[in-house]
């Protein structure tokens, strides 16, 4: 068998297009395929490909393997497990990228442990690194309080990559299309989804958000959530929470960011009345900018941010937004 | 109908201890706290022992909590002993610090596999240290059983767990049959305080103790398939700039106009 050669990123369908992290997926599989001096392709898995593998042959590709089965529907992740596993075999990449998205955190470790090989979890920098002869990435450990840059040494070497810390790969000229044959054993699907129910859509997601505006245990209830909310509205922004506003019920769970909560790589994250424990840094590592507005000075957030204000967030939220307000209009 | 129960457990440094009171040890490519911070069950770990109890407390049965470590703290390993856990296996090697993700699966496995009875065997969705979320996906593609993650709510009826999964914006529910595999999140709920009781009887019960030579493992399951280089503190050029203004209504118009001039909103 040859060497095994090759970046292959596995695309991730949502409602039976392709993903926005797997663009982000192939441009950093693009700079790792330059790095390696060999090709970019990617996956597709799924009851129907002819759409989605359209779609994916424009993310800087030079071709798009294809698996269809109706076992593949929805994403049951067992028949996926063993058709990606089947296909990569045959394939035979150097390095797998897979999103640790909700989907990717569970297939991209089981698939490493399938195939036998390591992987680095939840990165934000990869490399490949000629003298160590492998796969080289970065990723916070301690909730964010140190970073640990690791060799991954086996061959094939899969990372999973944190949405939202690169951009989308721009469109290009379409790779060639290549169907694989892959037979799926019904008996090794093993879960089954009883349920499933949608939240009613609160705005824009927090992982997905380019600007993020987060509360803490500083404004002191629920009913100041309301202002962020008008805020965030005006910014086109989601709204999050530390842990102790969502502890002490102000807001549901789902909007708290940090180490049990959500990780956010916002352009911009507006913080009011959040300390910065640790706990809730680890959320935020690779956010772009953070704005503190915290009326304690020597509050550990000012450490982190980019911009800040002193003060009692009563007085500097409503002023600010009626100013934004004002930019917006003139616009 | 009982259910045998194990529970995975890790201890690992507070992730309460202030960042600022970390030290890191490029030798050892860890981070260490002041010998006054005691370590601590991995948060998510407890919520794992307490699905289990809740399931226990309701059918019977035992549950069964296996930790792999270098150096374990008895009273801090032994809490969920002094909540309700019926036995407790430490298996100690001076290497385990060093073991990556895929080594620590194996060993797990393996200490799973010799217990051998078994129904269902529920994780911690992530360790607080690492954060890898990989460890529980090994041990269920090594025993060859069915895994749901990021469990909210755990149920057994009869030969099958109904985990209730929560994310960013669904819910749902997924049914799999016994043995499975099942992490849980801190949505499950507080775990509950050891009772009086509870640390009375733990402190009598002696953990069993095997050596990684008891379960059968060779060397080459336990070699490390990703090398840690480097733990490193990034460089904060974060420098804050303060908004100042005549009063707090001031700052907050100079910030919106200071945001707008860096084009970030």
């Amino acid at each position: 068998m040859a060497d095994p050669n090759g970046v292959l990123i596995i695309a991730e369908l949502a409602e039976g297009k392709v993903a926005s992290v797997t663009a982000e997926l192939a441009t950093i599989g693009a700079q790792l395929a330059k790095s390696l001096g060999q090709e970019l392709s990617v996956i597709v898995a799924a009851h129907k490909v002819a759409t989605s593998a359209g779609e994916a042959s424009h993310l800087g590709v030079s071709k798009v393997y294809t698996v269809e089965n109706s076992l593949l529907a929805g994403f049951q992740i067992e028949a996926h497990l063993v058709a990606l596993a089947a296909a990569i075999k045959q394939i035979n990449p150097r390095i797998i990228l897979v999103a640790r998205s909700v989907i990717g955190r569970d297939l991209g470790p089981r698939l490493a442990f399938r195939l036998g090989v390591g992987i680095a979890q939840d990165t934000v920098d990869l490399s490949w690194d000629a003298g160590h002869h492998a796969l080289v990435a970065t990723r916070p450990v301690y909730g964010g309080a140190s970073m640990a840059k690791v060799a991954v040494k086996s061959v094939p070497a899969v990372a999973t990559v944190r949405p939202k810390v690169f951009d989308p790969i721009a469109n290009s000229a379409p790779g060639q299309i290549v169907p694989l044959t892959v037979s799926i054993d019904p008996k090794s699907v093993m879960t089954k989804v009883l349920s499933q129910q949608k939240q009613a859509a609160t705005g824009i997601k927090l992982e997905e958000a380019r600007i993020v505006i987060g509360g803490g245990r500083g404004l002191g209830g629920p009913e100041p959530f309301k202002v962020l909310d008008e805020v965030a509205k005006e910014l086109k922004a989601a709204v999050g929470a530390s842990r102790a506003a969502c502890d002490a019920g102000w807001v549901p769970h789902t909007y708290q960011i940090g180490l049990t909560g959500k990780s956010i790589s916002a352009d911009l994250y507006i913080t009011v009345g959040i300390s910065g424990a640790s706990q809730h840094l680890a959320g935020i590592s690779t956010v772009k900018n953070v704005v503190a507005i915290n009326k304690d000075a020597d509050a550990n957030i000012f450490k982190e941010a980019r911009y800040g204000v002193v003060g009692d967030w009563n007085k500097v939220l409503p002023a600010f937004l009626t100013a934004v307000r004002e930019l917006n209009s003139n616009r | 109908m009982p259910v045998n129960i194990i529970v995975t457990a890790k201890q690992v440094i507070d992730p309460e201890t202030p960042a600022s009171s970390l030290r890191l040890n490029a030798q050892t490519k860890r981070m260490e706290t002041p010998p006054n911070v005691p370590p601590v069950i991995n948060g998510f770990d407890e919520n794992a022992v307490e699905a289990a109890l809740r399931i226990k407390d309701a059918q019977g049965g035992k549950v069964t909590v296996i930790s792999v470590g270098k150096a374990f703290v008895t009273d801090v390993v032994k809490k969920p002993l002094s909540m309700g856990c019926d036995e407790l296996v430490l298996i100690q090697d001076d290497a385990a610090d060093t073991f990556d993700g895929y080594a620590t699966a194996q060993v797990l496995a393996a200490a799973i596999k010799k217990i051998g009875t078994y129904d269902l065997v529920i994780c911690g969705r992530q360790a607080s240290d690492f954060d890898q979320a990989y460890v529980p996906l090994g041990i269920a593609e090594l025993l060859g059983i069915p895994c749901v993650t990021i469990g909210q709510k755990v149920d057994v009826k009869d030969k099958n767990v109904t985990v209730g999964r929560a994310f960013a914006d669904s819910t749902e529910v997924v049914e799999s049959p016994m043995p499975a595999l099942v992490t849980v999140s801190n949505e499950l709920g507080q775990p509950r305080y050891p009772s009086l009781r509870g640390i009375m009887a733990a402190g009598r019960k002696q953990p069993i103790s095997w050596k990684l030579a008891d379960l059968g493992l060779n060397a080459a399951q336990l070699e490390a398939k990703v090398e840690m280089l480097e733990l490193f503190i990034p460089a904060r050029e974060k420098k804050c700039e303060i908004i100042d203004g005549e009063n707090e209504e001031d700052k907050g118009r100079k910030l919106a106009l200071k945001l707008r001039e860096a084009k970030l909103i």
